[in-house]
């Protein structure tokens, strides 16, 4: 398949090794993966946050970039979930016929990246070797937006060589929340510390999601305190071979 | 009223503004019938499961949980009062004087003051229906089970319990109250309880701490 | 109830707040603990049950219907009610729901009235105004006994002093009820509560209470609770006094069927609770002589008005969102500064007050959706927050608000992503104004102004030398791709 990129504005920016990853792992399984020029954003902090004018522009562009693509792959749930549960709102909220008709006909072809390994293409081994002790967070908009269920999970039990370790309340949000992590500072410190109080206790030397959001924030407490417990992007678990077993690194 | 006569108009006026004029209650009432309705709303097990599903549920509340014919009934009441020492205890209006068994009396609710049902070791009623699934007895005011007082305050109460009237479901038990909405109905599951202190659940604060129930069976039990 | 109320002009935000409430430890312990029990106790009935999903369904779809067909089910219970020896009262807001229940209580010949929890009564801060009419309000409720006789504010809509725990209970029992030898078992504290509270039953001639549903099709009202209080209030005394917001009517007896599966399971974890009463009007011989209800709005035709926001009016106060909230665990409710706190009060309580008051509230969550997957009535509370969120900027950038700080950086950064050109001058411009901050370990450990919120307790891993398109086009070039 012809694979269109969206990277989002803050993997493009904070994670390009996730995006590498993505396009190692696609390749690898012997797809083209494409980067239409011009993206940006998909317009979720300012939506989630009340600025829905100034959100609005960034549909339009999304579709001008993405309409002819086979198929969309996003390495962010919550970027996904941004578009599933507010691009049909905000074509209509803006009201151009032909908008509200390619949005329509977009969604459908747009994937965050795990399930498009896993719902898209029925894959659970995607042919990676990670050897390292792993938990996994769920992120939010993953599990309940997109209800990706086990799919990430799965996709990790394909790799080979990792010990995989549950993470007790894996479920529970980690205190990202996109702007709430700084307007709400406090609070969102105080669920990151319940969040890597349960990553600690698994003893992983990593902890991994769909969301560089969440292992942002959360890998700013690990370091923060010196745990020595990082965190990973699945994408870069999955690019992970016998021949760079660290996957990529930044 | 003042202030309510001149609320009913603004409120009903506030409504309107959004929801429009009424539809006529033919309307309204085929929507009412639209809304879609997927869960159970019938049995799916049969009687004798249904009965050990309400035995199981009461037990679990610590009910003391018995089942007998109507030829075994009073010598019933009168081995669970003994047990329980119970020497005085309140009857509605309607209960079958050939229930009650010698050695304790009986006294009769005829809808006074209080005090003489206060006064009172326990009650002794039927009951109009009983849920299964939830471990629930309804009482309505008919006669066996009286006025709402009479189950509330005595700290004890000995139901009896047709098992003809247990059904397995809410649904099915809101079904057969509906000819009988309209009266003062009590569904008691469980003794009086909370769970207010530190989420630890606790018996009884107002209302019977102790209950026991006789399934009533229709062949010898 | 107590005196002590939230004033929506005086409350702190949520953000100042929560910062002081983090600081106790034992109310933090006490919340993670109840709201621990309580969503274990959930999961256990909701898992059992096959037909869950079909019936939060139903319960969307009644309560739906009922909102498009409000003034329709008002009518049609306000005469079922009446026909049946009811009152009906109506009123247009707190105020004039208050003074009717202070004129109905001196008419009822009492001096003092027992109360069955109700949030609605606290909504409108009855026991103040009944205070200031000289009548006592004696709350019955074991949780809402210990607020009122410690002086202190409701935290939780189901479980109201889910913050404390026994000892500090016991605390308030010996003090206020002269008990100096009570024991510490939760068992002892209710039994200290049951005979504190006997004595009023049966002497108090007037009871107040609010309802779970009111019946259209019969003029009916129901309520559900655990301890009995509520059965003593409803059928001891001779007047009955009854405050409902609208939004709490319901269609038809039948209608019951879903609810009275929906709430018990989501509210306590219970496949029922221990009582429900349901009466119609007047019962001759058995309750209460007169029977009055107070039909109030107090802003819920606002919110009905709102086609985004109305879904708010399904909530049928069962407190799942509470339980399960990730921020509310940590903040417990007072920090909502309102009698309905958590995500539900996250939406209803600024509506309520119109959105004059309380627009931190719409911020106070990570908007991860737990709230929604519990909801019995399947009300969309992040979308609601979200709707919110733009009603408050919308307020605050009106005139020069346009210009506060945050609104500023928001237009900045929408001018980055309208434009490929501008977005990458951005990220070469980040690399560049960050590179002081960053420590020799590629580490920024302090960022200043309104980021500053991140690095107060988080690292932040400094930019990447090269963005992932400058990498790709890169790769591009050398590769011929």
């Amino acid at each position: 398949m012809r694979v269109s990129l969206f990277i989002t504005c803050y993997n493009d920016t904070l994670f390009p090794a996730t995006g590498k990853a993505v396009v190692q792992v696609l390749e690898r399984l012997g797809h083209t993966v494409v980067f239409p020029a011009g993206q940006t954003c998909c317009g979720q902090m300012h939506w989630n946050t009340g600025y829905q004018e100034e959100a609005l522009p960034l549909l339009p562009r999304f579709v001008a970039q993405f309409k002819d693509a086979e198929a969309v792959v996003i390495p962010s749930s919550s970027c996904v979930a941004m578009m599933r549960e507010h691009y049909v709102k905000m074509a209509q909220r803006i009201g151009d016929a032909q908008l509200i008709a390619d949005v329509a006909s977009l969604l459908p072809r747009v994937w965050e990246f795990s399930e498009f390994l896993t719902k898209k293409l029925g894959l659970e081994d995607v042919g990676a070797y990670f050897p390292h002790r792993v938990t996994y967070h769920a992120s939010c908009h993953g599990l309940r937006s997109l209800g990706l269920g086990d799919g990430p999970a799965k996709l990790l039990r394909g790799v080979h060589g990792i010990q995989l370790v549950e993470l007790k309340g894996l479920e529970q949000c980690c205190g990202f929340g996109g702007t709430f992590a700084v307007k709400n500072a406090e609070v969102s410190s105080a669920m990151l510390g319940e969040k890597v109080q349960a990553i600690l206790n698994t003893q992983a030397e990593l902890c991994t999601a769909c969301d560089n959001s969440c292992l942002m924030h959360i890998e700013g407490a690990l370091h923060r305190q010196r745990t020595g417990v990082r965190t990973m992007h699945l994408a870069e678990i999955l690019a992970g071979s016998e021949s760079g077993s660290e996957g990529t690194t930044t | 009223m003042a202030i309510s006569a001149e609320a009913r108009a603004e409120v009903l006026r506030r409504i309107r503004a959004v929801t429009g004029v009424a539809a006529d209650a033919v309307t309204i009432d085929a929507e009412w019938s639209a809304i879609r309705r997927e869960y159970r709303r019938a049995a799916t097990v049969d009687h004798g499961a249904i009965l050990h599903l309400l035995e199981d549920r009461l037990r679990d509340y610590d009910a003391g949980v018995y089942r007998t014919s109507l030829a075994g009934l009073r010598d019933l009441i009168g081995r669970i009062l003994r047990e329980r020492g119970k020497q005085t205890m309140a009857v509605p209006e309607g209960i079958p004087g050939d229930w009650l068994p010698a050695g304790v009396l009986f006294v009769e609710d005829h809808r006074g003051a209080v005090d003489a049902i206060d006064s009172c070791e326990g009650v002794l009623t039927s009951a109009t229906l009983a849920i299964a699934e939830t471990g629930t007895i309804v009482l309505q005011d008919a006669p066996g089970q009286g006025r709402r007082a009479v189950t509330l305050l005595p700290d004890y109460h000995l139901c009896v319990v047709d098992s003809s009237t247990i059904v397995q479901s809410v649904p099915e038990a809101m079904a057969l109250l509906q000819p009988t909405a309209h009266k003062a109905t009590t569904f008691f599951s469980g003794p009086s309880a909370t769970a207010d202190i530190e989420m630890t659940r606790i018996k009884g604060v107002h209302g019977p701490r102790f209950v026991d129930v006789i399934l009533l069976l229709s062949e010898p039990g | 109830m107590s005196l002590i109320t939230f004033d929506p002009a005086r409350v702190p935000t949520f953000q100042v707040a929560a910062k002081d409430l983090l600081g106790d430890t034992q109310m933090r312990k006490n919340v993670r603990h109840a709201t621990d029990v309580i969503q274990n106790k959930r999961r256990i009935v909701v898992d059992e049950m096959p037909d869950w999903q079909e019936l939060r369904e139903s319960g969307r779809q009644i309560k739906q219907h009922t909102l498009k067909h409000l003034d329709h089910y008002l009518e049609q219970f306000e005469a079922n009610c009446t026909k049946a020896g009811g009152v009906v009262h109506w009123a247009c807001d707190a105020a004039e729901a208050r003074a009717i229940v202070v004129d109905l209580v001196r008419k009822s010949g009492s001096g003092e009235v027992i109360k069955i929890k109700s949030m609605t009564t606290e909504e409108i801060g009855l026991n103040t105004g009944l205070e200031a009419a000289g009548i006592k309000a004696y709350e019955t409720d074991l949780a809402e006994l210990i607020i009122q006789l410690g002086h202190d504010l409701p935290s939780h809509i189901v479980v109201p002093a889910l913050h404390k725990n026994r000892q500090q209970i016991r605390e308030i029992f010996k003090r206020e009820m002269n008990l100096p030898d009570l024991g510490e078992l939760p068992a002892d504290l209710a039994e200290a509560a049951r005979t504190f509270l006997r004595e009023k039953f049966l002497r108090v001639k007037t009871g107040v209470s609010g309802a779970n549903f009111l019946i259209a099709e019969t003029g009916g009202v129901c309520v559900t609770e655990s301890e009995g209080n509520g059965r003593m209030c409803l059928t001891l005394p001779e007047t009955l006094i009854t405050i409902a917001g609208i939004e709490k009517v319901i269609p038809r007896f039948r209608d019951l069927e879903v609810f009275l599966q929906l709430l018990p399971r989501s509210a306590t974890g219970e496949r029922m609770n221990p009582y429900n009463s349901i009466w119609t009007g007047v019962h001759p011989t058995d309750g209460p002589r007169a029977f009055h209800i107070v039909l109030m709005d107090n802003a819920r035709t606002k919110i009905l008005a709102d086609e985004e926001s109305r879904q708010t009016l399904y909530c049928i106060r069962c407190g799942a969102c509470q339980n399960t909230c990730p921020v509310y665990r940590q903040t417990g409710g007072h920090a909502y500064g309102s009698v309905y706190a958590g995500p539900i009060g996250a939406i209803l309580t600024p509506q309520l007050q119109d959105m004059h008051h309380g627009q931190s509230l719409p911020y106070a969550s990570s908007l991860c959706g737990a709230c929604y997957e519990v909801c019995p009535v399947k009300i969309n509370i992040p979308e609601v927050l979200i709707h919110l969120r733009h009603k408050v900027v919308e307020q605050d950038t009106q005139g020069f608000g346009a210009l506060n700080p945050e609104a500023m950086a928001m237009k900045a950064m929408a001018m980055l992503f309208t434009s490929e050109r501008r977005f990458r001058a951005a990220q070469r411009l980040g690399r560049i104004a960050e590179s002081p901050l960053v420590n020799k370990a590629g580490w920024v450990t302090w960022l200043p102004g309104l980021l500053g919120g991140w690095t107060q307790v988080r690292d932040l891993h400094e930019m990447p030398k090269q963005t992932f398109r400058e990498w790709f086009e890169q790769r591009g070039a050398n590769n011929g791709h």
